[in-house]
């Protein structure tokens, strides 16, 4: 028999309200014994709890009651919300511990069994995931929606759009001596198909920003040894990070640290400073600077404000070329976009707002649709079959019906599943069919 | 008469022949205990065999040296094949069937078939004994048996509904089997209802047929079975009229007094097959529907009115049908009905068809909620040479979703259980391209030859074939083109330099055998139906190849047995009702496990964990 889990919903106690979930076949028990009597499933009721043992009234409050499997896990849940006091909880749990069958939830278990029952799709279970983890605003906003089932819903449509054309193709092939059966309906499937595409592709297109807003918008720092790189690290993130020194070479690894900007996660990285050198360690550190433009969403390019400033051909990346240590020259040279000192603290602030203004650029708007490598892998390849199914004509209408099934896998991956029946039920639903 | 049996096969129907005729191949003696020996093969509802799905079961019975093919290639006046224009996979083989000629020959073959012996009587009791089949009371005695397979059909406590009026029977004209199904309730068994229905049958001789659309039979007809040299009967034509609305009105006006609508029937009917009244009452938009016009035999007037199967009052059906063009004078030489029986839940078989409750005992056809001809006589085959094997302490043999329409077919049955009664659809098969009617020998005739159900003449017919196919592509691989020469033979190739086999060609959409035989000269020799055969392969490489794949990595989960008294109740987070629906069912494998409707991803994923470790422990036990 499955155990019946128990925790503390709401986050730390000497608050307000404490909410306790149970979940579990003996939910439904423990409802009826320790709150005086039935409690009538899905409404709130106002009651003492008790401890049947020994009659002790632990406190009272609401209490509310969702047999499965139309619930939140899809087992029997019990919900009590009492006086957020430590000492009720504690007793309340001393109780719920006692009882056969009973115990406490590990982390993440009541998700864990709404997914399994099939309560969540996965898409969920990570947005909950990441809202767990979310440090700053955008992550917040992004794994709640994920979490609430945007992309879920949108795959839902996707499936639902794909049925449509599946029933179609499938009507056309299985039915084709039933006379009623519709026939030549391959242009009303490539107009569905066509649209389809354009979303998956969409989503696609903004599935950058969703990794980005999860992961971090990325800054490089980086230039010539003794550029100032390390100083400016530590200036950013007001700590003391890295290592600085008037050595040149001093930086010999990447140091990447994440702050939060105007509620954007951010992440910078100090690199080793680009040079020729034989130094074999210092190469090492010169390669891994060089992968880490290439990953940078941006990359400040230092150089010291009295040296001529070096150019470098930066690939993609989006650059800005930072003169540092402003204190010890008068003007901002020409090849410069932006000066700075770490000594005198000009200019820090407006690199700030400037890097802030990147990253809302690149994080902000409506929360994106995917938001992880594994929901891009699968509608990117969804979306690659799609393709495929749309390169054929009339005669393999059976070949597009099968790059249509691995379509569907892929959304089936993505958060659930779909069946046959699934598309006979479509097919039946909407043509007359059979002699 | 002698008693005791290897193998006794209950019913005369589709099922009944071609597991009788299975298990005596398999080399066990046989009884086939049918009520009349006259109604063996007896079409109940439509006069036609094969069709999208249905062909392909066919050819797959076929290929197990089954009677079903070359008895519709003797009894066949309108061989047509579905889906012509469109790919092999999806191109299914149909015919009209003579009635009187497909029943006649079906009881010819099984008069002389070696080790079969038929046994006019009604089957009324089944003796177990702890929980093991030992015999048979039937109405001219008792027979003693370790295997029997019961394939009843629609006859299990039969009832016909017209209108509000009720006949126990098995079909129109039989009685119905009502003892047997007590005797299976008294066993444990758990029965449930469904129903189907027929059309009325008219008579030709008054049908306006100027004014038709005439559907011809194929100009080149194609046999169903790999044995047949071609097509016996005279081929004839079908004719299409349409239901009008003056005829949806009377209908419509009259809704009330169909037993389907009036409350009489509780059991459930097929979707794809609705009886007319439904349709429009379902399709209220539709101002027409189609309607077949089928011959029932060369020599017979009778007409099958194909789209319009009635449980609505005689009189109503009369003067419906007399709305549609070319009927307007018809005379009716029987009014159509519905019949509900009962049917065992197919969640109880192993996919051996045997079941869990009663070794021994083995069903198939429409007791296990499938309908149609074909579905009936695949399992039927299956039924019997498992029952056969059993009998002589063999193991089962089973079929797969990735070798056969066969093995699609049962496990939807023993895995999902129906809601309606199940008919098969092209749509049902994952592995679609794979699983074709061109290539259903080639599938399935290996395995029946190792299960020991093909006979000598068809295995060295069989090998011959391969021998063709195989030498034949030998040849095209052996023959290179660069890309220039093939460009010279007039075949539009990328120029890169990449030099091509024959073979390799023949997968480009606008090259085919017969262009490549015009460029080759010397491959004039490969006869047609090689030559057909090895350029659908070819045709269809890339997406074979990568169904292979998918079939491999299915395999590996279809392989993860699940020992028969696992219990289910122990897996640690299984939901109580994912637990309650395995073990109800008791999956034989995990890949089975998955497809029980309800369970999730992640319990398949915690369950081959569970299984994996289980394995595990045995063979630590073990060593
Ligand atoms: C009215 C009607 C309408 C149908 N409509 C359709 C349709 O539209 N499409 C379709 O695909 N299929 C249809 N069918 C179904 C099709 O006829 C069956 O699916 C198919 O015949 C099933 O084959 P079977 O071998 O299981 O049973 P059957 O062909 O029914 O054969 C049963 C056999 O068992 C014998 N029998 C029964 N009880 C006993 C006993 N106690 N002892 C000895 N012998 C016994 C009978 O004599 C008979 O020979 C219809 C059937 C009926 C009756
Ligand atoms: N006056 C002044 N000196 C600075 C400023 N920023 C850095 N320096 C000095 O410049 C030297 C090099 O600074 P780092 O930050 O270590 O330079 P780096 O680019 O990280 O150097 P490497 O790690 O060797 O590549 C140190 O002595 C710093 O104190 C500044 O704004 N003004
Ligand atoms: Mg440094």
């Amino acid at each position: 028999m499955t155990d019946t889990i128990f925790a503390l919903a709401t986050g730390s106690l000497g608050c307000g309200v404490a909410v306790v979930r149970v979940s579990g076949p003996k939910a439904s028990l423990i409802a009826d014994r320790y709150c005086g009597g039935h409690v009538t499933p899905r409404q709130a009721l106002y009651r003492s709890v008790s401890d049947p043992r020994d009659g002790t009234i632990i406190d009272q409050g609401l209490v509310l009651y969702f047999p499965g499997p139309n619930s939140f896990t899809g087992e029997n849940c019990l919900e009590f919300q009492l006086h957020g006091s430590r000492a009720v909880v504690a007793r309340l749990f001393q109780a719920l511990s006692a009882e056969d069958g009973c115990r406490m939830a590990e982390p993440g278990e009541f998700i864990r069994r709404a997914f399994e029952n099939g309560k969540l799709p996965l898409t969920s279970v990570e947005g909950i995931g990441d809202l767990i983890d979310a440090r700053t605003e955008s992550q917040r906003r992004q794994a709640l929606s994920q979490a609430g089932g945007h992309l879920a819903d949108r795959a839902n449509d996707w499936r639902e759009t794909l049925l449509d054309a599946f029933s179609l193709l499938e009507a056309e092939i299985d039915f084709a001596d039933e006379g009623e059966a519709p026939s030549d309906v391959l242009p009303q499937v490539r107009l569905i198909l066509a649209d389809l595409l354009t979303d998956l592709q969409s989503a696609l297109a903004d599935a950058d920003r969703g990794e980005r807003i999860r992961s971090g918008f990325r800054v490089a720092l980086a230039g010539p040894p003794n550029a100032g790189k390390s100083s400016l690290m530590n200036a950013l993130v007001r700590r003391d990070v890295a290592i600085v020194s008037e050595y040149a070479g001093t930086t010999r690894d990447v140091i990447e640290v994440e702050f939060d900007l105007g509620g954007f996660s951010v992440l910078v990285s100090d690199t080793a400073g680009l040079r020729e050198t034989d130094d074999p360690i210092e190469m090492i550190g010169i390669e891994r600077t060089e992968r880490e433009i290439k990953k940078a969403d941006l990359v400040l390019w230092l150089n010291d404000v009295r040296s001529a400033g070096s150019d470098r051909d930066l690939g993609q990346s989006d650059s800005l070329r930072v003169a540092t240590k402003m204190d010890l020259a008068e003007a901002l040279p020409d090849w410069a976009d932006v000066g700075l000192s770490v000594v005198s603290g000009e200019g820090i602030n407006q690199l700030l707002a400037l890097l802030e203004d990147r990253a809302s650029r690149a994080l902000s708007g409506e929360p994106p649709l995917v938001t992880n490598l594994r929901q891009r892998a699968c509608v990117t390849s969804a979306a690659r079959h799609l393709q495929s199914a749309m390169s054929h004509d009339g005669h393999g209408i059976e070949l597009i019906a099968d790059d249509l099934r691995r379509v569907s896998a892929e959304l089936e991956a993505l958060m659930g599943r779909i069946g046959t029946e699934d598309i006979l039920g479509a097919i039946f639903s909407r043509f007359c069919m059979g002699k | 008469m002698n008693l005791a049996f290897d193998v006794i096969v209950i019913g005369g129907g589709h099922a009944g022949c071609e597991a009788a005729a299975a298990a005596a191949r398999t080399g066990a003696r046989t009884a086939l205990v049918t009520q009349s020996a006259n109604t063996i093969g007896v079409m109940s509802c439509n006069p036609a065999i094969g069709g999208l799905g249905k062909g392909h079961l066919v050819r797959e019975i076929d290929a197990l040296d089954g009677l079903m093919g070359r008895m519709a290639d003797e009894a066949g006046i309108q061989f047509r094949m579905l889906n012509r224009s469109k790919g092999a996979a999806v191109r299914g083989p149909r015919t009209q069937a003579d009635r009187k000629l497909y029943r006649l020959a079906m009881q010819a073959e099984l008069r002389d078939y070696p080790n079969l012996t038929i046994v006019e009587a009604e089957a009324l009791e089944l003796l177990a004994d702890q929980g093991q089949v030992t015999g048979l009371v039937t109405s001219v005695g008792r027979f003693v048996s370790g295997s029997i397979v019961i394939t009843t059909g629609t006859f299990l406590r039969g009832m016909i509904h017209i209108g509000d009026e009720r006949i126990a029977a098995g079909r129109f004209g039989d009685k119905p089997s009502n003892s047997l199904s007590d005797s299976l309730l008294k066993h444990g068994f758990d029965l449930g209802r469904l129903k189907t229905g027929t059309p009325a049958r008219l008579d030709g001789r008054t049908i306006n047929w100027s004014i038709l659309d005439e559907q011809q039979a194929d100009s080149e007809p194609e046999p169903f079975s790999y044995l047949s040299a071609g097509i016996k009967q005279r081929q004839v034509s079908c004719f299409i009229t349409r239901t009008t609305l003056a005829g949806h009105r009377i209908i419509q006006d009259n809704l009330h007094r169909a037993a389907i609508h009036s409350g009489a029937i509780t059991g459930r009917g097929p979707r794809y097959c609705p009886s007319i009244e439904d349709k429009i009452a379902r399709f209220a938009d539709r101002d027409s529907h189609q309607v077949f016009l089928e011959p029932e035999g060369l020599d017979d007037p009778t007409i099958y009115p194909n789209g319009i199967s009635s449980s609505l009052p005689t009189d109503v059906q009369a003067a419906f049908i007399r709305t549609m063009p070319g009927l307007e004078n018809v005379e009716i030489f029987r009014t159509g009905y519905a019949i509900e029986y009962d049917f065992l839940d197919p969640r109880g078989l192993k996919t051996s068809l045997e079941t869990k409750h009663v070794a021994g005992l083995f069903l198939a056809g429409q007791i296990n909620g499938s309908t149609g001809y074909e579905e009936a006589g695949a399992q039927g085959l299956v039924a019997g040479l498992n029952a056969a094997r059993r009998a002589c302490g063999k193991d089962a043999v089973t079929f797969g979703r990735d070798n056969s329409y066969i093995g699609v077919m049962i496990d939807d049955l023993v895995t999902r259980g129906v809601s309606e009664p199940y008919r098969m659809f092209t749509s049902r098969a994952e592995y679609r391209l794979s699983l074709r009617a061109d290539n259903a020998d080639q599938r399935l005739t290996p395995l029946g030859i190792q299960a020991g159900c093909v006979g000598f003449v068809r295995q060295s017919q069989f090998e011959r074939k391969i021998e063709r196919i195989n030498s034949a592509v030998t040849r095209l691989q052996n023959i290179m083109m660069t890309p220039k020469e093939a460009g010279e033979l007039g075949f539009s190739v990328n120029q890169d330099g990449v030099r091509r086999s024959a073979y390799e060609l023949l997968a480009y959409p606008d090259i085919d055998f017969l262009r490549m035989a015009d460029a080759r000269p010397e491959l004039k020799d490969i006869d047609r139906k090689t030559a057909e055969q090895i350029e659908i392969e070819a045709k269809y490489a890339v997406y074979l190849e990568r169904q292979a794949a998918d079939i491999s990595a299915a395999r590996r989960d279809e392989a993860l047995a699940i020992p028969s008294d696992f219990d289910f109740l122990t897996v640690a987070g299984l939901s109580n009702e994912i637990k309650a629906r395995l073990s109800a069912i008791q999956p034989e494998t995990l890949g089975q496990a998955s497809r029980v409707e309800g369970v999730t991803p992640a319990a398949v994923t915690l369950l081959a964990v569970m299984l994996r470790r289980h394995q595990k422990s045995l063979r630590m036990a073990k060593a």
